[in-house]
């Protein structure tokens, strides 16, 4: 008995909608963020998390809405990104019933927000996510708006900073490898997790289940997020539990 | 008649979940409960049953509560006095220590003698806070684990915490999880129940919990 591995299907909604939509054949509306939410806490996802990259600040409030009507019908973890930029808008997602929120942008203009947020709602409910890409063999930058933007910040320093400041855990992301289905970058999540007392989920590239357990095994990830693989049908939930479990990963397989 | 269950509101994180949650497992209920959220004193005192949901540090969640005008004493006459049944839930559960050392020593209500420290796993690889799905493992029969699968293969909870409740006294010691040690997962003495994981978030184990605490008859 122990703890276990988490997945985490990656759901990102702009204006209210699933981008690029959830293929899965029992959706009546693929584009509704919540049926999508009550099909993966069905499959026996771990955890969600919702990633809000509306642009506008009036799309915003949708997310408030979506994460309400989620924490009806799922009983499950939700962690919430996107848009995080003062201690309200925590408080808000929170009290509509988010359990964690995720945050970048906010964390690299101003890394004291981290304290003040972990101070105000403790550890366990502040994600740091760390969007990085390599620029050299051992070495990797912070980039921000999806990306595009540099910042100079080491991402190693920036993410054992963040969990010394409150953090309750890390999703380091590799812009390099997002959307590439060629595999978690490996070193890069290796380096944090051993860097770092705080869980480090793994996140961007994923195309097989291998890649999973890799970002498991070699990354020391204590939770992996995907997206693709589980919107478009390639493989469930179940799949992707069974071929961990099967590859000696502790899994929670009773739903 | 229907009953009357209080959350008491203090601005904790997960309200709105424990609410959520209690709700559908009134439903399972041949009679569903009236399910209240409150900080009002009056609504409190005359509940039938008081849960106590807690996210972030035991100190604030201490010194939020405390701003409900003369909550010690409603909780003393209701839960100590006149014994209705009583959950709480994460650091709700750990406020009933006599201490919590979360951020300097702080007093607890002092229900269930013992104190909320820091875990140390046997293993210092193991990540902290301990996070994630953990099968329990139960030390003690409790009417709230009725028809809940136990150890090896058993159901998972949910945890997120870096403190558990260290009791002084073995037998209020009803379930634990193992993280290179035992972690104190649930606590009951009398008509008081608490747990360490979060049951509004742990699907079909926790639902089942929430639904035994409000048929719980002591």
């Amino acid at each position: 008995m122990s703890l276990k591995t988490r997945i985490i299907p990656c759901l990102d909604v702009m204006g209210g909608r699933v981008v690029k939509g959830v293929n899965f054949v029992d959706l009546i509306d693929a584009g509704d963020p919540v049926e999508a939410a009550i099909a993966y806490d069905r499959a026996g996802a771990d955890e969600l998390c919702f990633l809000d990259i509306t642009a506008t600040h009036e799309g915003r409030d949708n997310i408030f809405h979506i994460v309400e009507k989620t924490a009806e019908h799922c009983f499950m973890p939700v962690t919430v990104g996107g848009g995080v930029r003062e201690l309200e808008d925590i408080r808000k997602l929170l009290l509509c019933g988010a359990d964690k929120v995720a945050i970048n942008s906010a964390a690299v203009k101003d890394r004291d927000f981290i304290s003040r947020a972990a101070d105000k709602f403790g550890n366990q409910c502040i994600v740091v996510s760390v969007d990085a890409r390599k620029v050299s063999s051992e070495k990797w930058e912070i980039f921000t708006h999806g990306g595009r933007k540099k910042t100079g910040i080491d991402a190693l320093e920036f993410a054992i900073d963040m969990a010394n400041r409150g953090a309750g855990e890390l999703l380091v992301t590799s812009m390099d490898r997002d959307g590439t289905k060629s595999g978690f970058d490996l070193k890069l999540t290796r380096k944090i997790s051993d860097a770092v007392s705080v869980p480090v989920i793994a996140s961007g590239g994923v195309g097989t289940l291998e890649h999973l357990v890799e970002g498991v095994k070699q990354g020391g990830a204590s939770a992996v997020l995907a997206a693709s693989i589980f919107h478009f049908g390639t493989f469930s939930i179940a799949q992707a539990k069974q071929y961990m479990a099967d590859n000696g990963i502790k899994m929670r397989i009773d739903n | 008649m229907s009953e009357n269950i209080a959350i008491i509101d203090y601005g904790s994180g997960n309200l709105k979940s424990a609410q959520k949650a209690l709700l559908r497992a009134g439903n399972e209920l041949e009679t569903p409960p009236n399910i209240i959220v409150s900080s009002n004193p009056e609504i409190i005192l005359k509940a039938d049953r008081i849960v106590l949901p807690g996210v972030g540090s035991f100190a604030d969640c201490k010194q939020g509560l405390l701003l409900i005008d003369g909550i010690e004493e409603i909780l003393i006459e209701r839960v100590i006095k006149q014994a209705v049944p009583f959950f709480g839930i994460c650091v709700g559960m750990q406020l009933m220590a006599d201490f919590g050392e979360e951020k300097g020593k702080h007093k607890g209500l002092g229900w269930i003698k013992g104190s909320v420290r820091k875990i140390a796993p046997k293993d210092s690889k193991l990540k902290i806070p301990h996070m994630g799905w953990n099968e329990l493992i139960f030390k003690q029969k409790h009417a709230l684990l009725k028809n809940i699968d136990n150890g090896e293969n058993g159901q998972h909870a949910y945890f997120v915490h870096s403190y558990h409740f260290e009791a002084n006294e073995k037998q209020d010691i009803i379930a634990t999880c193992d993280y290179a040690g035992d972690i104190t997962a649930m606590i009951a003495k009398d008509n008081m129940v608490g747990v360490q994981f979060h049951p509004e978030k742990s699907q079909a184990l926790g639902l089942k919990l929430l639904e035994n605490f409000l048929r719980w008859q002591i």
